[in-house]
């Protein structure tokens, strides 16, 4: 989940590209006329239309994402799925949700840019009885019947499975943690930094400092630097997603120590490179956020338009990798 | 105070001289004061900030970390120098380092033999030449179409990062490159060759522009292009001149940001180094006006960036307050290279060497504070 809050700039011609999407959306929509707003008469031709709004394509977390949900919502399975780009910009997404109730689809999904100002549109979407489908990332919002159903990671399960890893293979050794955050104030940096602490309390794990590294490479190796020098008795590294960890890793190295034996490092995200890396020894332990969620939305999808009730959270199952489990999964990751 | 508060400040200053005065009149004064402050915070809250040790044959400590991690701002805020200097800006920098990367990783990723130094050549060829490709173009706009700078380059730096991703496939693309690796992350004689190579052209554009006349025909353009011309200085190939070197400057800078991780960012790389890079550019006292630059200010405004950085982790500062403290220290350079705050201190300091030899004469009669003249 590196998602950059600080991006203000969206590419011209790439914004240009998200609209021709919606064009081309629009005008495939006319064959499809008959649906009058309900799920059913969708149901009967087989066929769920549903608009999908995406966050942006700011990382390999959010590639992987993508691809899922193209890969999944097909013809075959039985979808007709109508993507948008919002580049990081909420307005964008909005609109984009807007105009998937104009043409009536069956399901709105999206994975909001931010948590909050989603009620209006929501709203229009109610009066439109289209149901509302959440990935990856929650809305702020009173009013919990203006979306069917939630779907994404528990990050601070995700922190804390960390956390539990650490105690259990290094309790009572004196270890002294740092730990490099997420971009200050996003959900994945504030629930992880919790889950993390609550997990390694009562352990004789301290964490001895905290800076973030805005989820990029560069400067979680700047930090890890500056920590490496700031101590001399670093034992553990948390860092809230991969490509921190891989910046650490080289910070590390440049240092002459080991990392994944002198110093011990563990990470959330599980993208390719930080597989590569777990399974090469230089991290210790991954827990997953499972970038997948194509096929538990099909599945609520499904269940929603055939008016069936469904779980208001589900949470995705995300799997945690130690060196030999990342040897073992390496070849058939799909991201 | 009926006539003036100098006297009564003249205590804080009895070893005030004539040279005393002329040194805080100097332009660099109060940035390299700034740096110096940091580096004694620094030490202040670790003892050992500034030792350098020996480690595998090359030199290691927090001192090389700074002058490794500024070498790409050290890059960008040179073009940035010389381009503020015709009264033009170039906000696509970061773009143009996050394209120079994207090319050359690319290039490395989908090369047979990732790790030979044709490839890597080859790579860092085609980074450089692209980027001496943007800069020409920003070039034209400016100075051939006569667009403003700021418009002209606003297009690059919002096309750019969109260029990358096409390129890089919105993938983060890793290689692993031996000898692309030196560049960012290696050493040469004990120091850093990133370092190297940008001081090295940091020195080289430093003698290209005050041993020649080349420095002076920049200054001209900015201070006033019409009356250049009409003087004989060829504003046009001047200002494009400027430009194509701040996009190969900043290719090169890319070229290190991405060697450094080994791994090309198109949404991350080079972000907002644009005003980190004007940042720095100001801080050495260069007008954004234009005209009269100054590459030692520079030099001494990346130096204060980066340590700053370093600063935050070192002193243990809280994510939550780093904008914050960043933005005051930046806030009181800015502060005190102001014209109207020279003008102030450079009053103090001349009163405070006329009156220092003989303050009693000078005292008002009525001053009975504990800050009279012991």
């Amino acid at each position: 989940m590196s998602t950059n809050f600080r991006r203000a700039g969206a590419a011209l011609f790439a914004a240009t590209l998200t609209a021709a999407t919606l064009v081309a959306c629009s005008s495939e929509q006319a064959p499809q006329g008959g649906g009058d707003g309900g799920g059913e008469s969708a149901a009967a031709s087989d066929t769920i239309v549903l608009g999908f709004s995406q966050v942006g394509a700011e990382s390999g977390w959010r590639a992987a994402n993508t691809k899922s949900i193209q890969d999944t919502l097909t013809t075959e399975n039985g979808f007709d799925l109508k993507f948008s780009d919002a580049q990081q910009k909420q307005e964008n997404q909005i609109q984009a949700i807007r105009s998937y109730i104009q043409q009536q689809v069956d399901v709105i999904a999206f994975s909001p840019v931010v948590e909050t100002g989603w009620d209006a549109v929501l709203e229009e979407a109610k009066a439109a009885e289209i149901p509302v489908i959440l990935t990856d990332r929650a809305v702020d919002s009173e009013d919990d019947t203006l979306y069917e159903s939630f779907i994404g990671s528990d990050f601070v399960e995700e922190g804390k499975r960390a956390g539990d890893w650490a105690v259990e293979q290094y309790d009572g050794e004196g270890y002294k943690a740092v730990e490099l955050q997420g971009t200050t104030g996003a959900a994945p940096m504030i629930d992880r930094q919790q889950g993390f602490a609550d997990a390694i309390a009562g352990s004789d794990i301290e964490m001895i400092d905290s800076q973030t590294g805005n989820f990029t490479r560069t400067e979680g190796k700047q930090v890890m630097e500056g920590f490496l020098q700031k101590y001399d008795d670093i034992d553990l590294v948390f860092a809230h997603n991969d490509d921190m960890g891989l910046g650490a890793i080289e910070a590390i190295e440049a240092a002459g120590k080991v990392p994944g034996k002198d110093i011990k490092i563990i990470t959330v995200d599980g993208v390719k490179d930080g597989m590569q890396a777990l399974a090469d020894g230089k991290i210790n332990y991954i827990v997953e956020c499972n970038p997948l969620l194509g096929p538990d939305l099909a599945e609520i999808a499904k269940k929603v338009v055939a008016g069936e009730e469904v779980e208001k959270r589900i949470v995705t199952q995300d799997e945690a990798f130690d060196q030999e489990a990342a040897k073992a999964a390496l070849p058939d990751r799909q991201y | 105070m009926p006539t003036s508060p100098t006297p009564s400040t003249a205590s804080a200053a009895a070893d005030a001289s004539g040279g005393f005065g002329a040194v805080v009149r100097h332009p660099l004064f109060w940035p390299v004061v700034a740096l110096v402050a940091l580096l004694a915070v620094n030490t202040a809250v670790r003892p050992g900030f500034l030792s350098v040790s020996i480690l595998d044959d090359h030199l290691f400590g927090s001192p090389i970390d700074i002058l490794r991690n500024c070498a790409p701002l050290m890059l960008v805020a040179l073009g940035m120098s010389l381009v503020i200097a015709t009264r033009g800006i170039d906000l696509s920098v970061g773009a143009v380092v996050a394209i120079s990367g994207a090319v050359a990783l690319t290039f490395i990723a989908g090369a047979p033999d990732p790790a030979s130094t044709t490839t890597v050549f080859l790579a860092i060829g085609m980074a450089l030449v692209l980027g001496l490709v943007l800069g020409v173009w920003n070039g034209f706009l400016v100075s051939v179409l006569g667009i403003q700078p700021i418009i002209a380059t606003l297009i690059l730096m919002t096309a750019g990062r969109g260029v990358a991703m096409l390129i890089t496939e919105g993938q983060i693309t890793t290689v692993t490159s031996a000898p692309f690796k030196t560049l960012g992350a290696g050493y040469w004689l004990g120091l850093p060759v990133a370092t190297l190579v940008a001081f090295g052209v940091f020195g080289l554009v430093a003698l290209l522009v005050r041993r020649t006349a080349l420095g002076m025909l920049v200054e001209s353009v900015g201070i006033n292009p019409a009356a250049s011309r009409l003087a004989g200085v060829r504003a046009r190939t001047i200002v494009w001149t400027v430009f194509a070197l701040s996009g190969l400057f900043s290719g090169l800078a890319g070229l290190i940001l991405s060697s450094n991780v080994m791994a090309a960012d198109a949404n991350n790389a080079g972000l907002f180094i644009e005003l980190d890079a004007i940042l720095a550019v100001v801080i050495g006292g260069t007008s954004l006006a234009g005209g009269k630059f100054s590459l030692s200010g520079t030099f001494v405004g990346v130096l204060i960036i980066a340590t700053l950085s370093l600063t935050v982790t070192n002193v243990g500062i809280s994510p939550l307050v780093t904008p914050l403290f960043k933005a005051l220290v930046v806030a009181a350079v800015t502060l005190l290279q102001s014209p109207a705050m020279r003008r102030k201190l450079a009053e103090r300091t001349r009163r405070r060497g006329r009156t220092a030899p003989v303050p009693p004469s000078d005292k008002p009669a009525d001053v009975s504070t504990d800050k009279v003249v012991a």
